[in-house]
């Protein structure tokens, strides 16, 4: 991964959103570092767009600050924020060819002709446009109106770019060439992203960062890889790919060692800080759940095999548990499927084990996953 | 795909819609439907523009009617100064007339677009509540406001702001007042439903761009919203050239529209060759606005839906 700039390029603190008596973005807190590219990743209503046209100066806050390059903007109209934004439905100006599209926000900025033209051909071939100066936008594909979006945002060199499920329109084999070019194009430019999306797998493939937002709360945030891996929440874990999700209760917390009880079983598991009868989840993802036709040291969990979903490369095993739970299994297509209707004990690493308080959801800690860093005044 | 091409090709020669005959069994129930409407606007509507347009080409009679008598005499009396002045000082009214309802009606019908739907029923009730009386009584209303010891003078008198009633009835000024009134919501109707329909996040996009609330509007609201405020501009101003009861009631005998002109041929002067001329000269008139319209509202239309 190319050096990230340990600048903090956009801040928000202490941020709370309300529309009449529905709060819908509460005490949120949020460091984007310059050239980042930071996903915020959540189900619709979640608040996440309303964080972005808080940004982008939409929407006012109704407590808290932004901050841009350390510069408090809340009070700052959006023409006067050198950001731009990328439109979930594109917003382009129906009335102007490709080239006036681009060019607007020169024009305005009062730049000179030859400079706009030289810019804007520079964008054109940027986001492989050339050639569609004289185009309207009705005369276009989603792809390439979004293209267009995005060459007339970048055009007027922001130093963070906001993108509102930009590729929320178009058609999944286009959606996943645009995810790499606008990473790639992200990359190269090293402008800050800040990216809107509800689609995990999308948030996964391009971020730096991924915000987990649900009912306006910030629930995780950290690299793709900690947020699949080390769930903070019940629901990062749920959110974020497919996951067993076990109710259990601690019955034995010893150092390192924990005895955890399941409805019908028990399974010891690596996890500190945790305490003696207290409720927690443990979450488990399929591809890490193994089963064997004996119990496994340190575990106790019998099921039922149900049946087996081909998936192409992967193969589910739906395996039932006495009190009628299913654990997904999935495994590579080719390996040994055991018949339905036997009875299997079901296992796992010790340390593919995500153990989660339960009463305590929101355990994420800003210290930890904020870079050290500082704010101009 | 080479078995789908073979009977692509066998269907081609009945392909050619042209050559078809309807049976009359189905012309039949299409006949019982729309016929009726034909008849209605044959006679109501095509005969009389037909008698008009004819007896535009023959002479007035000594005792009123008219004698047949071909002639051009008619259009050519047109072109005396006094009647082309009359249509004149009309398209000048008209115009005036337009363009006071558009800068008051576009605000007003930007308003309106942009409130909550409960505002937006009341607000349009509001606009169309006039509709319910006849304008012609409505008319009647503003001579009493107008008058000189009327509404607005008693006011404006009880308040010592003026000592002597003013002169406002019978005047071009009420003449305006009352055409402004009456066509004020043919204005803000097409304003409005052009307005409603400007997507907001094009707005959003110019400011994001940097174009302040100002700049957004010439740039993006203006022309997006050109269709409505062509169509507004053609509903007031053609009607403007023919309302004769406005000026007749608000202007007196001092202000004499196209309109006039036409009401006072049939009815007073009993020259009806001459006034029907006239009203051909304003149909053509009328024909070629809406041309105009079609032509360049339709493409504005084109892009922007």
């Amino acid at each position: 991964m190319a050096p990230m700039s340990e600048k903090v390029m956009v801040e928000l603190h202490n941020v709370d959103k309300s529309f009449g008596e529905n709060k819908v973005v509460k005490n949120l807190n949020l460091r984007i570092r310059e050239g980042e590219f930071l996903t915020m990743l959540g189900p619709s209503g979640c608040g996440k767009t309303t964080t972005l046209r808080m940004i982008a100066g939409f929407e006012d806050v109704t407590t808290g600050t932004i901050m841009i390059e350390g510069e408090n903007v809340v009070n700052k109209p959006p023409y006067r924020r050198n950001v731009n934004t990328v439109f979930q439905s594109y917003a382009l100006f129906p009335h102007m060819n490709v080239f006036d599209n681009i060019a607007f926000g020169l024009t305005e900025k009062k730049v000179n002709k030859q400079e706009i033209r030289q810019r804007v051909t520079e964008m054109l071939s940027l986001v492989q446009m050339e050639g569609y100066e004289q185009r309207m936008p009705s005369q276009m594909s989603g792809g390439q109106k979004q293209r267009v979006a995005i060459a007339r945002a970048l055009v007027n060199r922001p130093k963070v770019l906001l993108l509102d499920e930009p590729l929320g329109a178009l058609d999944l084999k286009l959606r996943k060439q645009m995810q790499v070019e606008l990473k790639h194009l992200q990359r190269k430019l090293g402008i800050t992203f800040i990216y809107v999306t509800h689609d995990q797998e999308e948030s996964l493939t391009m971020s730096d960062r991924i915000a987990v937002m649900n009912n306006g709360i910030l629930e995780q945030i950290g690299s793709p890889d900690q947020i699949y891996n080390q769930p903070a929440t019940k629901f990062v874990a749920d959110f974020i790919g497919e996951s067993n999700i076990l109710e259990a209760a601690v019955e034995i917390a010893d150092g390192a060692n924990l005895k955890v009880v399941f409805e019908t079983g028990y399974a010891v598991v690596k996890a500190t800080g945790f305490t003696k009868d207290e409720a927690v989840y443990i979450s488990v993802r399929p591809e890490k759940l193994k089963c064997a036709a004996a119990a496994v040291p340190g575990f106790n969990l019998k099921g039922v095999v149900k049946e087996h979903i081909y998936v192409g490369s992967i193969i589910k095993t739906i395996i039932e548990l006495p009190d009628g739970q299913e654990l997904i299994m999935s495994s590579l297509t080719g390996t040994p499927l055991i018949p339905p209707g036997e009875t299997v004990w079901v296992y796992w690493e010790k340390e593919d084990t995500v153990i989660l308080h339960a009463n305590e959801e929101r355990i994420y800690n800003l210290s930890e996953q904020v870079p050290k860093i500082e704010v101009r005044a | 795909m080479s078995t789908a091409t073979t009977p692509e090709i066998r269907l081609r020669p009945n392909a050619n819609p042209q050559r078809q005959h309807i049976p009359l069994s189905r012309l039949a129930p299409l006949i019982l439907m729309v016929g009726p409407a034909i008849l209605w606007l044959l006679i109501f509507v095509a005969a009389p523009l037909v008698y008009v347009f004819v007896i535009s080409f023959l002479k007035k009679g000594t005792y009123g009617g008219v004698v047949a008598s071909f002639n051009f005499e008619n259009y050519l009396r047109i072109f005396d100064p006094l009647y082309l002045n009359i249509f004149l000082v009309s398209i000048l009214i008209a115009l005036a007339t337009t363009a006071l309802c558009l800068i008051i009606g576009y605000p007003f019908a930007y308003i309106i677009a942009r409130a909550s739907s409960r505002n937006k029923n009341i607000l349009l009730t509001l606009i169309m509540l006039p509709f319910w009386t006849n304008s012609l009584i409505r008319t009647y209303g503003w001579i009493m406001l107008l008058r000189t010891n009327g509404t607005f003078n008693t006011i404006l008198q009880s308040a010592h702001l003026i000592s002597q009633p003013l002169q406002m009835l019978y005047t071009t000024g009420a003449v305006m007042v009352g055409m402004v009134y009456t066509l004020f919501p043919f204005m803000v109707l097409p304003l409005y439903s052009s307005i409603e329909k400007l997507d907001h996040s094009l707005l959003e996009a110019a400011n994001d761009l940097g174009a302040k609330p100002g700049r957004a509007f010439l740039r993006v609201t203006l022309p997006l919203t050109a269709p409505g405020i062509f169509a507004g501009c053609i509903q007031v101003f053609i009607p403007t050239l023919g309302y004769f009861f406005i000026s007749d009631l608000l202007g007196g005998g001092n202000s004499v529209l196209v309109g006039n002109l036409i009401k006072n041929q049939f009815l007073a002067a009993r020259d009806w060759p001459f006034g029907a001329a006239l009203s051909i000269l304003l149909i053509v008139f009328t024909i070629i606005l809406i041309r105009l319209y079609n032509h360049f509202g339709g493409r504005i239309e084109n892009i922007t839906s």
